[in-house]
């Protein structure tokens, strides 16, 4: 199991420092949320780790990779895998197509051979298929399968972006927001799957989110930041109780 | 909702998993395989063309269907691959020999463009393409040492290990036999991770990207086998039109394509095939209203142009799906009769893509 370990980041975006010198470390099987106000730098520091941004400063390591040597369609292949804040899925394709998509990296391919669908081709399609009916099964959308993105409502599209990523059997998975815009019922749901996710597939969770209640029940460490720089590191109430976060918060965490 | 009862994968693997569409594809391949036998000359000649235009249309499909890369330059594809075809012929090369030459010539053409247009999206990307439309057809028409310039090129007589087919039920059995190959191939392609790749690029290069999709590389391979199909078709077209000119492969034929495409339905298979029978039947529809026009206008030079933009605009605006999309609601109410009801291709809900949700 590898730890991710991030030191003095930073990236500059016309001259605003959106990260400033960020340095943190989370160790597998750890689940790690990080929180500020909104424009903090938050989304940029998972766009950074996932090699969207090229950072100003600073270095990222997973385990022994320095993931600046990566581009950003291989991050995945290191077992990285994430989901956007903003729900980016394929519209235009049904779930099962986003589902098998996601297994992307773990299928080997060949445009010859898939335009011939050769020997081979249908059996490797029904291993994936197998693995992609058991995220399907872990976060009840068997009834979602054959629908395409576009019909879905809001929460379900929430859990197909979650799929998805688990698709690709990541070991370290960056959830940017996994509960925003989801109903107190819905984020209960949401908590449940990140302790299966944490305690089944033994994955790493790093999340951002604004829900200090479901940070506080998830989360076994909490990062800070506003500004772009980093305010405190620790358990969810040391970071609560920490003077330079109330502050950033002005009395909205209290 | 219609509820489909699966019981294995291979339901969804496999290119026809409803009865009725399987007992259709085969009704219509019968068709096109006994046509010979009741078609008159004219018409079973037509229908070969037809044929030809079905295959320039997957071909295209893949790119701008497919993977959302718009091409206003196809019809280039379509004339290098008449021209080398030929041009290979006449120097004595055989047929066959000639057909995987022009396919990997023209594939490869389609992964240089590719690779330069990676980068590019929408509009840059249908100058860039224009672009390379007008310089292949100004080499085509400069290089007369090659070509023939303007003045045209013949087409050599379609002969196969050195057995001539010249009659028109065998160029129309080669036809045939090729487009099913094409389609079958592009429908395995969309069963398969590259194909999936092609989707996702077109709908998201970002997610694409975050799960391992090399989208360059996605890129200059979509165009890669967009061309190589499209320059097959080339080959093919050659055969009919037994008489190469460069203006046949102009900024028109592109857009032919395209209307195609559009008008058949983006993003599937069947629409390349529906667009491709609209067009046959364009000439006719073109002549009709020529026919109710006052004579001022229908004698315009650029009515033809004009009548293939507007036709694009209106799918566009009213039929985004194409004739694909109207077919598959006409199969859903009679498949559902008499539980129909409009609703069911409203989207459930709508939900609006903000920065903030609270
Ligand atoms: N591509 C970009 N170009 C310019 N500025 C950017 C870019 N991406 C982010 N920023 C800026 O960086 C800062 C941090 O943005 P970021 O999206 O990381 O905030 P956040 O903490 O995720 O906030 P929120 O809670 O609203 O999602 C903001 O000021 C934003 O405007
Ligand atoms: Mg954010």
């Amino acid at each position: 199991m590898s730890s991710l370990v991030v030191e003095n980041l930073s990236i500059e975006f016309g001259g605003v420092r959106a990260v400033d010198s960020v340095s943190f470390e989370v160790e597998p099987g750890e689940t790690f949320a990080i929180i500020g106000p909104n424009g903090a730098g938050k989304s940029t520091i998972f766009n950074l780790i996932s090699r969207i941004y090229e950072p100003t400063g600073g270095s990222i390591h997973y385990g022994e990779r320095s993931l600046l040597d990566v581009p950003a369609h291989r991050v995945v292949d290191l077992g990285i895998a994430r989901t956007f804040q903003n729900i980016d899925l394929f519209e235009q394709a049904t779930v099962l197509q986003n589902l098998l998509v996601g297994r992307h990296s773990r299928m080997s391919r060949n445009l010859a051979r898939d335009f011939l669908f050769v020997a081979g081709a249908r059996s490797r399609e029904r291993e994936h298929r197998r693995k992609v009916e058991d995220i399907i099964d872990l976060l009840e959308i068997a009834q979602y399968r054959d629908q395409r993105i576009s019909d879905l409502p809001y929460g379900a599209r929430k859990n197909v972006e979650l799929a998805r990523a688990l698709c690709a059997e990541p070991t370290l998975l960056l959830l940017d927001e996994p509960a925003s815009g989801l109903n107190q019922e819905e984020t209960d749901d949401v908590s449940f799957w990140l302790d299966d996710i944490k305690h089944d597939l033994g994955v790493t969770l790093v999340m951002v989110e604004h829900d200090m209640g479901l940070v506080g029940r998830v989360a076994d460490r909490v990062m800070a930041i506003n500004d772009g720089k980093l305010l405190a590191i620790g358990t969810p109430e040391e970071v609560r109780a920490d003077p330079a976060v109330q502050q950033a918060y002005l009395g909205t965490v209290a | 909702m219609q509820i489909v009862f699966k019981t294995s994968y291979d339901q969804d693997i496999n290119l026809l998993s409803k009865t009725g569409e399987y007992i259709r594809v085969t009704l219509v391949v019968l068709l096109m395989l006994a046509a010979p036998l009741f078609l008159d000359a004219y018409y079973l000649s037509e229908l070969g063309l037809l044929l030809v235009y079905v295959i320039a249309g997957v071909g295209l499909m893949i790119l701008t269907g497919f993977t959302g890369q718009v091409s206003f330059g196809h019809a280039a594809f379509l004339g290098i691959g008449a021209y080398c075809h030929s041009i290979l012929l006449t120097a004595g090369v055989p047929f066959t020999v000639s057909i995987i030459l022009t396919t990997t010539f023209t594939g490869l053409i389609g992964m240089m463009i590719g690779r330069s247009a990676s980068r590019m999206h929408g509009f840059y990307l249908a100058v860039a393409t224009l672009a390379f439309l007008i310089i292949i057809e100004t080499v085509l028409g400069e290089w007369t040492s090659l070509t023939g310039g303007y003045a045209g090129l013949a087409v050599p007589e379609l002969q196969i290990f050195g057995y001539y087919l010249s009659e028109l039920w065998q160029q129309y059995y080669v036809d045939l036999a090729l487009t099913l190959f094409v389609v079958w191939g592009a429908a395995n392609l969309l069963r398969s991770p590259t194909g999936r790749s092609f989707l996702a690029v077109r709908d998201s290069e970002l997610s694409a990207r975050s799960l391992g999709v090399n989208v360059e590389w996605v890129k200059i391979q979509s165009f890669g086998v967009s061309a190589a199909i499209t320059g097959l078709a080339g080959v093919l077209l050659a055969h009919h039109l037994s008489y190469l000119a460069p203006e046949t492969f102009g900024v028109l034929e592109s857009l032919k394509l395209l209307l195609m495409i559009v008008v058949g339905g983006l993003g599937s298979i069947p629409g390349a095939i529906f667009g491709a029978i609209f067009v046959s039947l364009l000439p006719v529809i073109l002549s009709l209203l020529r026919d109710v026009l006052p004579e001022a206008m229908s004698q315009q030079a650029g009515l033809e142009p004009m009548f293939f933009g507007l036709i694009i605009v209106l799918f566009v605006v009213f039929e985004p799906d194409g004739i694909n999309g109207r077919w598959r609601k006409l199969l859903h109410f009679f498949e559902t009769f008499p539980y129909y009801r409009k609703a069911s291709f409203v989207r459930q809900k709508s939900y609006l893509k903000t920065e903030r949700m609270r």
